[in-house]
């Protein structure tokens, strides 16, 4: 075949073949740097939320208690701090402590009525003045994990005493304060908000149910439910509201927020209990933050001696 | 190095990145309170990840001609097999202790795992059988069609991914939708043939 005939650019045009390679090994390098930073970003953007330090008042006025508590050592301060569940604000438990920052908790009012005598809203810095003790309890959230952590509050008992409870008083419902400017969680979250939950009168009363207004001597962070909440230390954390505006006494069983969201998993009673698997998953063990293995889950997470005369004669799995 | 190799290499880099940074954040204490719940996490995002990439390199090609990617494919698969495995040894490391008797009772009590294991299972034959000489020996449509497995095992993984999650279904729900989108895009090509053309 005769050679086809074609311009030749000048010899001078021509890249010279050294220049040609370095050019393709400096795109390459480009974009090997260009899209690993890429990569990188999209796993940032997704990933770990940075520790969020949180700096609240002291409590002056707490009593700390004489003997040991007997539930181990305490998990760590940020450890407690950086990893929520309070679904009005993120469902990632670890972006929780700033988009919680937002929280407005000043003023703050709890309005407790219903079947009471006396019906009475309280300012945040009345409940700041019950007798405060510190108790360090257990923590089992209803997903398998748990820590320990050093509580500041007052038995709910002590508040209850003061609007005097009717004979016809059965259940006390709580609600949690609601503001969706500042509350902006996913809109496929899948609860209802504001957050309701309820307990039994007895359960209400017991000694170990207190309103915490503080942990590790210091008041509440925003994100463990400043100003003041609910810890029931033998149920499922999640009964354990946060940021309570209203307590309302009633005769018959109040609803409650994961009760209407899942009927077949979350009871009203929610008692932890390693006999009684949730529906997905099983109950009888959990990670405790800082752990690597997971730990055997104790009846009524370690409170039986204190709490299983309340439930006597009741199926617990059906009652669950 | 030719092309193919430099972006095999490119994918390559690509496809570690995220353990890498995962390993490192771990080792920096970054993960947060619950590292391994964290991992274990990540590690099933990434497989389904690279599942739903893999599905996509058909429809890609497709839409935009993009024919070389092809070769790429099967390395894509074996990268959501790589997480898959990291996963499920962190599920059984972690979580269970290497207890095969309690590893066998959560399978055969909760569906999600169930769902799961079966998932992982269907990706050993075709993780096995990714090598030219696999491909080679099966024949190239007996191949194709055992790899089909790939459809099935991503539609169980964001199943699986579904079950787990407590009440915001949004990151499944998003998996759900490009999953569905790539298996529409296969069905309305399957009806109506693609014009070959001239070369």
């Amino acid at each position: 075949m005769a050679a086809r005939k074609f311009s030749e650019p000048p010899s001078s045009e021509i890249t010279p073949a050294d220049v040609y390679l370095n050019r393709r090994n400096f795109i390459r390098a480009g974009l090997l740097a260009g899209t690993a930073a890429a990569t990188g970003l999209t796993y940032r953007f997704f990933n770990p939320q940075p520790i969020q330090q949180t700096e609240t008042a002291q409590i002056t006025n707490v009593e700390t208690p004489k003997t040991e508590s007997g539930v181990g050592d305490p998990n760590l301060f940020e450890d407690i701090t950086n990893y929520n569940n309070y679904y009005e604000f993120s469902t990632d438990k670890q972006a929780v402590a700033r988009k919680a920052q937002k929280l407005i908790t000043r003023p703050w009012t709890v309005e407790v009525g219903g079947l009471v005598q006396k019906p009475k809203t309280f300012d945040i810095d009345e409940i700041l003045k019950f007798p405060q003790e510190e108790r360090t309890y257990r923590f089992r959230c209803v997903e398998a994990w748990s820590m320990v952590i050093p509580w500041v509050g007052f038995p709910l008992k002590s508040l209850l005493d003061q609007v005097e409870p009717l004979g016809t008083a059965k259940y006390v419902a709580f609600e949690t304060h609601y503001d969706p400017k500042v509350m902006q969680s996913s809109f496929a979250a899948g609860i209802d908000f504001p957050y309701i939950e309820g307990l039994r009168l007895d359960e209400a009363y017991h000694p170990l149910t207190i309103l915490a207004t503080g942990l590790y001597g210091k008041q509440l962070p925003n994100q463990n439910g400043a100003p003041v909440r609910l810890i029931v230390p033998w149920k499922y954390g999640f009964k354990s509201i946060k940021s309570v505006v209203k307590i309302t006494l009633t005769e018959s069983e109040p609803p409650t927020t994961w009760n209407i969201a899942g009927p077949s998993e979350y009871g009203f009673y929610s008692n932890v209990n390693p006999e009684v698997d949730h529906p997905r998953w099983s109950q009888a063990t959990e990670r405790r933050i800082g752990e690597l293995s997971m730990r055997p889950t104790l009846m009524f997470n370690g409170y039986a001696d204190e709490v299983a005369g309340l439930y006597d004669g009741m199926d617990l799995r059906k009652h669950f | 190095m030719n092309d193919v190799r430099f972006y095999k290499l490119l994918i390559g880099v690509n496809a570690l990145m995220p353990l890498g940074l995962l390993l490192f954040d771990w080792a920096s204490q970054r993960l947060g309170p619950n590292p391994i719940e964290f991992f274990l996490r990540a590690t099933g995002v990434l497989t389904l990840s690279f599942l739903l990439i893999t599905l996509a390199v058909t429809p890609l090609r497709k839409l935009f001609g993009w024919n070389q990617l092809i070769k790429y494919r099967r390395m894509l698969g074996l990268f959501a097999f790589f997480y898959g495995c990291l996963h499920l040894i962190t599920y059984s490391i972690f979580d269970k202790s290497l207890g095969l008797s309690t590893i066998a009772a959560d399978i055969v009590q909760r569906p999600f795992i169930a769902i799961g294991m079966i998932a992982f299972a269907l990706l050993v034959p075709l993780a096995i059988t990714s090598t030219n000489k696999m491909v080679k020996r099966l024949g190239g449509k007996n191949w194709a069609r055992l790899h089909k497995l790939t459809y099935v095992a991503a539609i169980l993984g964001v199943i699986h991914f579904w079950m787990i999650v407590k009440s915001d279904i949004l990151y499944p729900a998003l998996f759900g939708v490009v999953l569905a989108a790539s298996l529409l895009a296969r069905l309305m090509w399957l009806k109506r043939p693609a014009v070959q053309k001239a070369s």
